[in-house]
């Protein structure tokens, strides 16, 4: 039963990883990494890692997602402004 | 084309370099010594119901001193390079939606206090000062997120960040002088096990460090929305 958790869960990372590449949409591209990483992390509480899932959970899909967010916005910023 | 095939035989150098990890893979049926030694011992030489933690901010506390460096320096290197002279002021956005405000009104106290509650009982239960600290700033991030117009007091950050770095230190010299080393949690009494007064000077090591990540995390967060103009 957990491998068969497991092997889904990765496959729907890797899926998400591929879609996060050939994404044309730079929004849908980070937001398809943070979702990675949201994965990771149910991934790291079936093998029993809650400790390693929160952190990743937390910084991953929350912290990391906001950041590239931030910086999208600014690129986007002086992008209409150049 | 010629980046394409580049990447393919690296992509194959990886796998020819990792397949074997992955064949020859056979699960421990025991532990190593090591670990034995954590698992037998640490429950009764620390008193900390939490293994993983024992292991964290006790046997492997200069470890943890160190990851806790390496994040201040990264906090400290963006508010270096988003600094700005003049404050930007002028924030005419447009509000957030009437959902993402109520929401937030509503879990951002539940999910700073559930940060608090990560780091207090870090001995016990699964968590500590870093997931503590992370879930307090992502409650942040809701905060500002909902409403463009939030100021947080630097001064404060600061304060917090500051103080409880110099404490998290000042314990672990306590530790060397009043018990058998740097980090040693043994100086203050180790309580009944399983209780959240217990486990020496884990609670307040890892209270430290959960305030710090947090305040840390903020002041980068704070100073990225800043840099936006």
């Amino acid at each position: 039963m957990t491998t068969v958790i497991i092997a889904v869960l990765g496959a729907i990372m890797i899926a998400a990883a591929v879609l996060a590449i050939v994404q044309k949409s730079l929004l849908s591209a980070v937001i398809a990494a943070g979702a990675i990483s949201l994965l990771a992390s149910l991934l790291y509480i079936v093998l029993a890692a809650p400790d390693v899932a929160m952190t990743e959970a937390a910084i991953g899909s929350g912290l990391t997602t906001i950041v590239f967010l931030f910086a999208l916005n600014k690129i986007r910023k002086e992008d209409k402004h150049g | 084309m010629v980046k394409k095939i580049f990447i393919v035989i690296i992509l194959g150098f990886f796998a020819v370099m990792l397949l074997p990890l992955a064949k020859d893979f056979t699960p421990f049926q025991e532990l190593s010594p090591l670990a034995k030694k954590y698992v037998e011992d640490s429950p009764e030489e620390l008193g900390a119901a939490n293994i993983v933690t024992s292991v964290i901010v006790t046997y492997r506390g200069l470890d943890t001193l160190g990851e806790v460096a390496v994040l201040f320096i990264a906090a400290a290197g963006v508010g270096f390079f988003l600094r700005r002279e003049g404050k930007n002021a002028k924030t005419a956005k447009r509000g957030s939606s009437q959902i993402l405000q109520s929401g937030t009104a509503f879990l951002f106290p539940l999910i700073l206090v559930f940060g608090v509650y990560i780091f207090l009982h870090g001995h016990l239960t699964p968590g500590g000062g870093f997931q503590g600290g992370v879930v307090i700033a992502s409650g942040m991030v809701l905060l500002l997120l909902s409403s463009v117009s939030t100021k947080i007091n630097e001064n404060v950050l600061h304060l917090v960040e500051s103080l409880s770095g110099a404490s998290y230190i000042a314990i672990g010299i306590l530790g060397l002088v009043l018990a058998a080393g740097f980090l040693d949690n043994r100086f203050l009494d180790l309580g009944e096990f399983g209780t959240l007064l217990s486990a020496g000077a884990i609670p307040l090591i890892y209270s430290f460090i959960g305030l710090k990540v947090g305040a840390e995390l903020v002041g980068i967060i704070d100073n990225m929305q800043k840099d936006q103009s």
